[in-house]
């Protein structure tokens, strides 16, 4: 056991409580986009194209612009140019040309919207639609990546099939270099390099990008197994229950939307640079959002549709999204194509990893799975020499993006199968070997950077794995495993994952008002994990005020928001905690110092607590009423009409509008942070499968996670649960179905690729958490939204093969037909490189 | 599904009055004049679907009131409660029967919306969640199962398992956790919390038998 701070005593952090959105949810009164109505609202609909990718020659909307009803039409050539974008710190990104927009001259897959009808309903819009002749010109297409690398094989844009990341131009002297778009190159492997793609293995010709720590070569040959596997990893649509509807209208020169959204003020500069306008000019309103995973992240671009319709028609405009529109721009995790030669010694120890990625881009937007995946890879497992070589391969399906744990649940269900089938081989406890391979401490991970690996916070990943394996009563379970009862076989699996678990820098905001209550600005969106006010609570903790002396304005723009985090990738517990300390630090130095100045002595002679600033040990102090009443007499800093410097533009604006109503805090999180943080997970579960029908059920599962502090437990639960599920659902059955032939997809709804439903899961789940600080962050909490994810779908995998052997299955989803053809074979029976099967 | 539901209204006589009219007596009668949204589920550009609107008005009972709307024949419960009646906590996942989001009760029974012609429907008990609380503000036991237990992460899915819930328990009202799993195995939740959702469901099975 590292040497580590234990938890502290906290009044709120670590409780449950009933957060305040839950009784409007449960009531129905709770608004998500499309339960906004507006006076004289019209609707519109889209055309979609009906090929995978094809250029419109024109475009003949007389007969619908002809109907009564019918407003306008809203074309590509309508849409803004793509604008760049600036980072906190003033990085320029440069537009990306080839990027996703929300309308296309050039769909580039089947379902693409190509233009958009408003009209005074939803029926007369359609009409409108069916009515519009769209000369398409049919190009070339793909969408398999294989297929795309083979000699002659076709592209899925006209110019190029792979993204290939440029290193930065050297800067110019005193200033910071732009990030370029990838560069999108033509990549083609000879016939030779396809040799191995004969006996199922991933062919592996030359990658565009990759890096490599310490001598693989060496590493192999000290190895006492080396196993060499290629692993698929299914295309899953997020298929957010709420679909990206959105309504829009403009006044007075703003514009007003209404959609989903996983992160409220970072959507703002995102609307900004998509409609072309001022930021000052957008408002933003999103207090509900019905999931995001990834796919919500600022929102989403195709807002534009609605919002470019409502400023030409004069009214507002609603765009409700269909399931199987969804389908087509909800966006997806892409599939990747792995081979993993991976050494260990006796003892399991992974001597060198040499690891391969074909990532499936779809047309638009280069993702960063591949590149995430053996970042990931080797940070959970710590290789004592690793290679990592990956492709990014444009497909014409889809536009993909970061799904929870974007390349992480790629990169883990990759190898956690070797892992699995090694410990098999070499007579070693699959808990063992993943605890001998485990990070801890300042673990070091990815490529050198200057000549040197990064590194995380903190990682007790081996405290997870131990107190897991004795809660779910590991050793005793694994004995009986892989004996057939009857047709029935059961089996266990554990499995280890990780991903990023915060960043830093973002503001916090709060007025304490004259009648004593903390009014709390939320930045954070609101998308189920409750981490919109989960991360406040450290306010009142730190205050030791009551929570029900605190109120938090949330989800509208108007309402004077922080600059906060994404919430994306696990950020928001770690940077809005940080944030939430900064800002109730600044509102105690302010308290003591207004104390001091009214009742004498200095400011530290004062402590904030029982909702008052008063002397230490007791004497004259005032209510925190009366010192917010002082405050907004003393002006200046402490009732916010002087700013720090430090905090972002965006806060700046809100903090003025707010100054003057009380005792105003407002700070950045400036607070050290040395390392990248990380959040883990250990996985256990058990499977009973059924050697007749080939079905399989999940008995028991645990997931035991290291997130430092808990917040708030019943979220964290839910968050460590539900995305373990989300996992489990790519080992169960959820992905794309492709006609290649045609590049049509099969698979549009829900019950085409079905996510898990309630009967798939064991009769009773559990979880954990470790509860260690991290020491790199004030409160000491990560973010847990990613790791469960590849845990849960590489537990049951693990678990399946420990069931029914190594011969079952080299991708995933595994279904009843694939474990019965195997065991019939004797060898897995799944066409291991075809996309989208 | 109610055995009239493809029976022509008696009363209508639509294909002999416009839809202004229509609604122009709608607006008379009192009833609910909104703007009259029409939908319809798009699909991939170039084939061609079968538009056909018949408006006319009828009597809904809706969480135990009488309301007055102008329907199309193949408008769905869930567009009428919410784009009608202004009941938007019935929610739309799908549109086609596979998510459960928009989960109603239809003389007790749960019913996806999406899927019911609001026509077939005229001489029944309509619920939906906005009907399960008391008028004084107090929750359903079921509602208060899920404030007990912080139930659900987004809640997309929420209103649509309280009122498969609700309606399961009607039926079974002490079920086991697996039993009541599968009384509501018809509704997704993508957040997929779905321990969580049980035993909030199950709290809510106790809190209603204690009532
Ligand atoms: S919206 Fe009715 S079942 Fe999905
Ligand atoms: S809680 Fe989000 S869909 Fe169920």
């Amino acid at each position: 056991m590292p040497n580590v701070t234990p938890p502290k005593k906290y009044n709120l952090i670590g409780k449950n409580y009933t957060t305040g959105d839950l009784y409007a949810k449960v009531t129905g009164k709770a608004k998500y986009a499309e339960d906004y109505r507006a006076d004289g609202m019209l609707f519109c609909k889209l055309a979609l194209s009906p090929m995978p990718h094809a250029r419109v020659r024109s475009i003949d909307a007389s007969a619908a612009l002809a109907m009564p009803g019918v407003k306008a039409i809203l074309t590509a050539d309508d849409l803004p140019a793509p604008a760049n974008s600036i980072t906190d710190n003033g990085t320029v990104i440069l537009a990306n040309p080839r990027g996703y927009q929300a309308l296309t001259n050039e769909p580039l897959f089947q379902g693409q919207p190509i233009l958009a009808v408003a009209a005074i309903d939803e029926l007369t819009a359609a009409e409108a639609i069916e009515k519009i002749k769209i000369n398409l010109e049919p190009l070339p297409f793909v969408v398999d990546p294989l297929v795309s690398l083979r000699p002659g094989g076709p592209n899925a844009r006209t110019d190029g099939n792979a993204w290939v990341r440029l290193p930065p131009p050297p800067p110019k002297p005193g200033e910071r270099p732009p990030v370029t778009p990838p560069d999108l190159q033509t990549v083609k492997w000879t016939n030779e390099d396809f040799e191995d793609a004969k006996s199922g293995r991933l062919p592996m010709g030359k990658a565009t990008e990759e890096w490599h720590v310490g001598d693989i070569d060496a590493g192999f040959k000290n190895a006492a197994l080396v196993l060499d596997e290629t692993f698929v990893t299914p295309n899953t649509s997020h298929q957010c229950l709420e679909t990206r509807t959105t309504m829009a209208y403009w006044q007075n020169g703003k514009v007003f939307v209404h959609t989903g959204t996983q992160s409220t003020a970072q959507t703002v500069p995102a609307i900004a640079r998509w409609l072309g306008i001022d930021q000052s000019n957008v408002v933003f309103i999103s207090e509900y959002t019905g999931g995001g995973f990834g796919s919500k992240i600022t929102g989403d671009i195709t807002l534009v549709i609605p919002a470019l319709l409502s400023k030409k028609v004069g009214a507002p405009v609603m765009m409700r999204i269909t399931r199987e529109e969804e389908n087509y721009i909800g966006r997806a995790r892409p599939s990747l194509h792995g081979r993993m030669k991976v050494g260990f010694s006796k003892e399991g120890r992974i001597t060198a990893l040499d690891m391969f990625v074909i990532c499936d881009n779809g047309p638009y937007d280069m993702v960063g799975d591949a590149f995430s995946s053996g970042r990931i890879v080797s940070v959970l497992y710590q290789p004592m020499a690793m290679r990592w070589r990956g492709l990014t391969i444009l497909t014409n399906t889809p536009p993909r993006t970061s799904q929870s744990s974007p390349g992480g649940m790629q990169g883990i269900a990759i190898m956690e199968p070797v892992l699995a089938k090694a410990a098999r081989k070499l007579g070693v406890d699959q808990v063992a070997l993943r605890r001998i391979n485990a990070p801890e401490g300042k673990a070091p991970f990815g490529p050198l950077v200057a000549g040197k690996q990064q590194y995380a916070t903190s990682a007790f990943v081996k405290e997870a794995l131990d107190r897991g394996a004795e809660q779910f009563k590991w050793n005793e379970r694994k004995v009986n495993t892989g004996k057939r009862v009857g047709s029935k076989v059961r089996g266990v699996g554990v499995s280890v994952s990780s991903y990023s678990g915060g960043t830093i820098g973002f503001d916090g905001l709060f007025v304490i008002k004259p009648d004593g209550r903390i009014y709390i600005q939320s930045g954070v969106g609101n998308l189920g994990t409750e981490s919109w006010t989960d991360v406040h609570r450290v306010v009142a903790e730190l205050m030791g005020v009551p929570w029900d002396k605190c109120d938090i304005t949330w989800g509208n723009t108007s309402k004077n928001l922080p600059w906060t985090c994404p919430s994306g990738g696990s950020q928001t517990t770690h940077a809005m905690t940080r944030a939430a300390s900064a800002v109730a630090t600044d509102a105690i130095k302010k308290l003591q110092e207004i104390a001091a100045k009214d009742l004498g002595g200095k400011p530290e002679d004062y402590v904030v607590a029982n909702q008052r600033v008063a002397r230490k040990g007791g004497g004259a102090g005032l209510t925190l009423a009366q010192a917010a009443q002082r405050a907004i007499q003393l002006g200046g800093k402490y009732d916010g009409h002087e700013l720090p410097s430090d905090i972002n533009k965006f806060t700046t604006v809100s903090a003025t509008a707010l100054a003057g109503q009380g005792l105003l805090a407002v700070a950045k999180d400036n607070y050290p942070h040395d390392g990248n943080t990380f959040s883990f997970v250990a996985t256990f579960a058990e499977v009973e499968a059924d050697v007749e029908t080939g079905q399989y059920k999940i008995l028991d599962f645990l997931a035991y996670a290291d997130v430092g502090t808990v917040l708030h437990p019943n979220a964290l639960g839910g968050q460590i649960l539900g995305r373990s599920i989300l996992g489990i659902g790519h080992t169960l059955g959820q992905k794309w179905v492709y006609d290649q032939h045609y590049g049509l997809p099969v698979s549009k709804r829900f019950h085409h690729t079905k996510p898990p439903t309630i009967l798939d899961i064991p009769d009773k789940m559990a979880w954990g958490a470790v509860e260690i600080p991290d020491p790199e962050t004030p409160i000491g909490a990560r973010g847990i939204g990613e790791p469960p994810v590849g845990g849960g779908c590489a537990a049951i995998m693990n678990a399946l093969s420990d069931a029914l052997g190594d011969e079952i299955f080299r991708r995933a989803p595994i279904t009843a037909d694939v474990i019965l053809a195997s065991l019939e074979a004797g060898k897995p029976m799944q066409d291991p490189l075809r996309a989208n099967i | 599904m109610a055995e009239n539901e493809l029976a022509e209204p008696k009363t209508s006589n639509a294909n002999a009055i416009s839809r202004r009219d229509v609604i122009k007596s709608v607006i008379a009668a009192g009833a609910v004049s909104s703007t009259s949204y029409l939908f319809r589920v798009s699909k991939v550009w170039g084939q061609a679907s079968a538009p056909g609107a018949v408006d006319r008005l009828i009597t809904l009972n809706v969480n135990g009131q009488q309301r007055r709307v102008d329907v199309m024949k193949q408008e769905t419960l869930v567009m009428t409660l919410r784009y009608k009646l202004g009941l938007t906590g019935t929610k739309i996942g799908c549109d086609q029967a596979e998510c459960g989001a928009c989960t109603v009760l239809i003389d007790d029974v749960p019913y996806y919306s999406c899927s019911v012609f609001t026509h077939t429907v005229r001489d029944k008990k309509i619920q939906t969640i906005e009907g399960l609380a008391k008028p004084d503000g107090t929750l359903h036991p079921v509602q208060q199962g899920v404030i007990d237990q912080q139930g659900f992460q987004c809640a997309f899915c929420m209103s649509g398992f309280v009122m498969a819930t609700v309606g399961y328990l009607k039926t079974n009202p002490n079920p086991t956790r697996a039993e009541l799993a599968h009384g509501i195995s018809g509704n997704l939740c993508r957040c997929q919390d779905y321990d969580k959702i049980l035993t909030a469901m199950m709290r809510g099975a106790e809190n209603l038998r204690k009532a």
